[in-house]
Formats: structure tokens, sequence, C-alpha cells
């Protein structure tokens, strides 16, 4: 595959520059994720009110993917209902496993310029490592 | 040797490994190395021409089995300057061999207040195993520090040795830093503290003329796939005076002497610590592999290693934005030569070399407690083979200095 599809600008943007990585005051959310066998690690914040969620942030230690697509992902869910979060989520997951539509990726906006990690077996995990944690965080907790 | 007599041999003996006629350069030979021809062909004609249960049989089938492992097993022996035969035990890899050991020999040789030192550059297989009978034994685990370039000086070990200290477990040679350490030099200082030395030869084994005698280690484990030998296959070596000692680590079929319902006894060594049907075309297959490097020679093997790892280990000192870890002198690496990226994840480094075609490790090398001790989280490793040419090493150089570029950073 070629490279550009795969690091793209996106994916090399929100790794230079992301703008959700720091930590926030006093979430009420907070969880971590790791990868075992790469040693991708995130810790996610969110603070949520009214079941919107109204601020968020991460920090961590991993490659340019999982690294770029927490912060992508954050950016998305930030003013979105939890329940929206866990709908993008799934899609992510599912576009990731290759099994989304062109529409439902187009939904995932921003995040759609990670579809290709689909073909890379190797790095799926990178990709979905903030989403997963995103869905264990509050799907969990109802 | 000349340079041309050099490139002229290892062209030659390259295109005995079918897989390296892929347009890939393939820089993990630390991980597992290529397989010759000569050693697909043992196995081939092993499972072909003579595989039965080896010493079960009577019948002549199974006695050509036996004579098969028996053959690989003195092969082995040879090759690592072993007294005899049966100081060698055929496992899986440098890993079953390094738990075979801890887990034996610890069950009887460690007390309460023991001390077992193991340097912090081991690999994982070679440091949770002493660490689990440490633990169980309430035994202390001393902790070895090599200096920044990887070298362990006599002050770093003589702090570590004392009157409670039982064993030390250091390896010939890191597969991370690369270093080779002066085992000949340590076991005298291990012995002279009334110690035992366990040596990983994982690294080592494949890369250099491993005398046990000359260096005078108590034990040495290694595997066969990282030495052009199959995977599955591996050895402990240990003195007979120790191995003599040494309790069974797996209890089954074949290790035994005599069974009845209230008394045991065992098979002679090393076929007490060989328990249930042993991989013959596994130790055929290293058979093959042991010819086949003392064919091409250690003269060969060595210098174009050598060359390969001046070459990368310069050209990366070239480069902007790339760090080396260890030591910054070439000779200091054993074909291994570990780095980072400034800004660049080693899996993102990893990845985009991948797809340019050179193969290089990402990770932590099952080494995280000298990732600690080195202050970092994961590094890239390139490691060469004899068989790997000057062009690999180029296009290694040339993919590696695009990487920054590429992820959208300034050279
Ligand atoms: C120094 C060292 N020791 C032990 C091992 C373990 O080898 P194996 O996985 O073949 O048991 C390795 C290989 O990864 C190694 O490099």
């Amino acid at each position: 595959m070629d490279f550009k599809t795969f690091y793209n600008e996106v994916v090399t943007d929100h790794n230079m520059h992301p703008l959700h990585k720091h930590a926030i005051e006093n979430p009420d959310f907070e969880m971590e994720g790791v990868n075992p066998s790469c040693g991708d690690e995130i810790t996610l914040q969110l603070k949520v009110k009214d079941g919107v969620i109204t601020e968020g942030g991460f920090v961590g230690d991993g490659c340019a993917i999982s690294q770029a697509s927490a912060d992508i992902m954050i950016d998305m869910v930030i003013g979105k209902k939890t329940e929206e979060a866990l709908h993008l989520a799934d899609l992510f997951i599912r576009m990731i496993k290759s099994e989304a539509s062109p529409e439902e990726i187009d939904e995932l906006q921003e995040a759609g310029a990670l579809a290709d990690i689909s073909h890379m077996p190797a790095r799926v995990k990178c990709a979905v490592l903030g989403w997963h944690t995103l869905d264990e965080m509050i799907g969990k907790k109802d | 040797m000349t340079d041309q007599e050099l490139k002229d041999n290892v062209i030659k003996y390259r295109k005995l490994f079918p897989l390296l006629s892929q347009d890939i350069a393939y820089l993990d030979n630390a991980a597992t190395t290529q397989k010759p021809v000569a050693v697909l062909d043992a196995m081939k004609a092993y499972y072909e021409e003579d595989n039965a249960n080896p010493f079960r049989g009577v019948y002549d089938l199974s006695e050509r089995a036996t004579e098969r492992y028996e053959e690989a097993r003195a092969k082995t022996a040879a090759f690592i300057n072993a007294s005899t035969p049966e100081e060698i035990v055929f496992v899986r890899n440098a890993t079953e061999a390094l738990n075979l050991l801890a887990y034996s020999w610890c069950e009887d040789n460690i007390s309460e207040g023991d001390e077992i030192v193991v340097s912090v550059m081991e690999h994982h297989s070679d440091f949770l195993p002493w660490k689990y009978m440490a633990e169980k034994k309430n035994a202390k685990l001393v902790k070895l520090e090599p200096d920044e370039t990887g070298a362990v000086t006599d002050e770093a070990l003589d702090k570590c040795l004392s009157d409670k200290t039982k064993l030390v477990a250091i390896t010939q040679v890191s597969n991370v830093l690369g270093r080779v350490n002066d085992i000949k030099h340590i076991a005298e200082k291990v012995h002279a503290a009334g110690a035992l030395i366990s040596v990983d030869g994982a690294q080592s084994v494949p890369h250099m003329k491993v005398d046990v005698r000359d260096m005078d280690a108590d034990f040495l484990s290694f595997s066969g796939h990282k030495m052009y030998g199959p995977m599955g296959i591996g050895a402990l070596y240990a003195k007979k005076k120790h191995l003599e000692k040494l309790r069974p680590f797996m209890y089954g079929g074949e290790m035994i002497a005599t069974v009845h319902w209230d008394r045991v006894t065992y098979a002679e060594i090393p076929h007490k610590f060989e328990a249930g049907t042993v991989n013959v075309g596994g130790a055929v297959g290293l058979s093959a592999a042991i010819d086949f490097i003392n064919e091409v020679g250690w003269d060969i093997m060595e210098k174009q290693e050598e060359k390969l790892t001046l070459k990368a280990v310069n050209g990366i000192k070239e480069i902007n934005g790339i760090r080396l870890i260890g030591s910054d002198r070439p000779e200091d690496h054993k074909g291994i030569v570990t780095f980072m990226v400034d800004d660049v994840h080693p899996h993102d480094v990893a990845d985009i070399m991948g797809r340019a075609g050179v193969c290089v490790r990402a990770g932590h090398h099952c080494a995280q407690p000298l990732m600690d001790h080195l202050g970092v989280k994961s590094t890239c490793r390139a490691s060469f083979a004899f068989y790997n040419t000057e062009e690999e090493v180029d296009k290694f150089l040339t993919e590696l200095s695009k990487v920054r570029g590429l992820m959208g950073y300034g050279f």
C-alpha cells in the first residue's frame, strides 16, 4: 500500500500537533488503555455534563497511529452525547474491521482517514486503542 | 582474504538461502535467521528416510532415528567444545534451556538469603525464570548493571559478588546493545567467589566461536533457529558434574530407567532431561546448520558481519536525528545495531521501513529491564547475518534517512 494513504497528512498532523494531548482538570471519566504487544499507552479523560461530553484529553506514549487516532477521536466526541460517542466508536471499530459502508465511513469524518489501516493487521490495535478505551470507559458506566 | 573474495563468498553462500531471493532486506537476524537449503534438505531426508520414534524400537528404522539424533548431539557438543556429548540436553529453545536450569538447579541449590546475580541487560527469558525461583526461595536477585556503553566492568561485577552469591546469569552478547561480554574473565571472578555462571548464548553461538571449556562456563543456553537451524530445537550445555546432580525438569516417558508404583529411577544424563518423544527432525536440522556454519567458516561470517556493522554504525552517525543505543564504537556491536529516531516512535519507523522492504525490529526486544535502565520505552534494531550485503545496509540507511521527513519533521 502507498505510504501516503496510510501515514497521511491527517495522521502526521495530529501526531505532531495534537489538539488534546494533555490532562484535563477533574475528569469525570478516566481510563488507561495499553497495547501490551507494542507498548502503546494512553490515559483517556473526559468531562461529561448532562450526558454530553464537554471536555476531553489524553496523555500517553506510543506510535503515531495510536496517538493521532486518540487525538482525532477526542476532537470528534467533544460536544456529543455519550451515546453518540459510543455509536462512533462502534462505527470506527467496524471500519477497521472492513465492515463499515462508505456512508458510515463518511459519518466518521476525519477519523475516516484511518480507514486503510484495516489492511494492516499489525497496526489495527494501534488505531483502535483510543476508541476501545472510550467504549469501555463510558459504555460500562450507565 | 581480499575484499573481493569476501564479496564473492557472501554471494555464493547467500544463494543457498531460498527465502533470500525475495526482494527484501532482512535485517532482523537476532530474532531469527533464514535457513539454508542444506538444513531444509536434511530435515526432509530425515522424515523421508529415517523417521521413527527413537530409543523405543529395536527395529532398524528406530535405531537409525536414534543414531541421527545422537549424531546431532555429538555435533552440537563439538561445536561449542563440550567435553562429551552427554553434556548437551536438547530442548526447544534458549528459553526452555534457561527454565530447565533455573527450576531444577535453584530447587536444590538456592535457599533463603542466597543471592543470584542477573544482569539488567538480560532477555526476559534469562530474567524471569531466575526472578521466579528467587522469589519462591526467598533468595535475593542482585542486579548487575553495565556501563552506558554496555560493558560489564570489574567494579560493577565485584559489587554484586559476595559470599552469598550462588549463581551469575549473564548473556554473552546482548540482543539490544550488541556488546560482547568477556565471559572467560567474568567466569574466573564468579568462580573465585565460589559461584557458578550460566551464560545465555542465544546471540553469541550463532555469530562467533564459543568454547565452553576455554571460557569455563558452567551452563550455556542457545537456540537453533537463530543459527540457521530450524525453530523448535535448542540446547542446554551443562558441565557433566553439574548435570549429574541436576534434578529432572519434566517427567514422563523416555527420561526414566524403571518405574513402579512406589519406586522410580531416572535415565542417565542427558536423557533424564528429555522427557517425551524428542525432536529428531529439529536436531537433524541443527546438525546440518552446524555443518553449514563450519563450511562457511567464522572467518567469512565474522568479517562480513563486522563490515556490515561498521557501515551501519558509521552511516547512522551521519544521519541527523538518529541516536545510537549503547556504544558508539562499531567494534562494540556484534552485528546488532539499536537506535532511536527523534520524534518518531519505533513502531512507525519499523512500519515505514518495512513498506520500503527493509525488515527491522521495533519494541522492547524482550528486555524491558534494560529499556528502563536506558530510560527508553522501545527502540529499533537492525541485526545482521553474514548473508546480508553492503547494498542492503545502503538501502537501510537510505530509507532510515527518509523517515523523519515522511512523518512531517524537518531533517
Ligand atoms: C539474548 C537472548 N536470550 C534468549 C532469547 C530467547 O530465545 P528463544 O526465543 O529462541 O528461546 C533471545 C531471543 O530472542 C535472545 O536474544
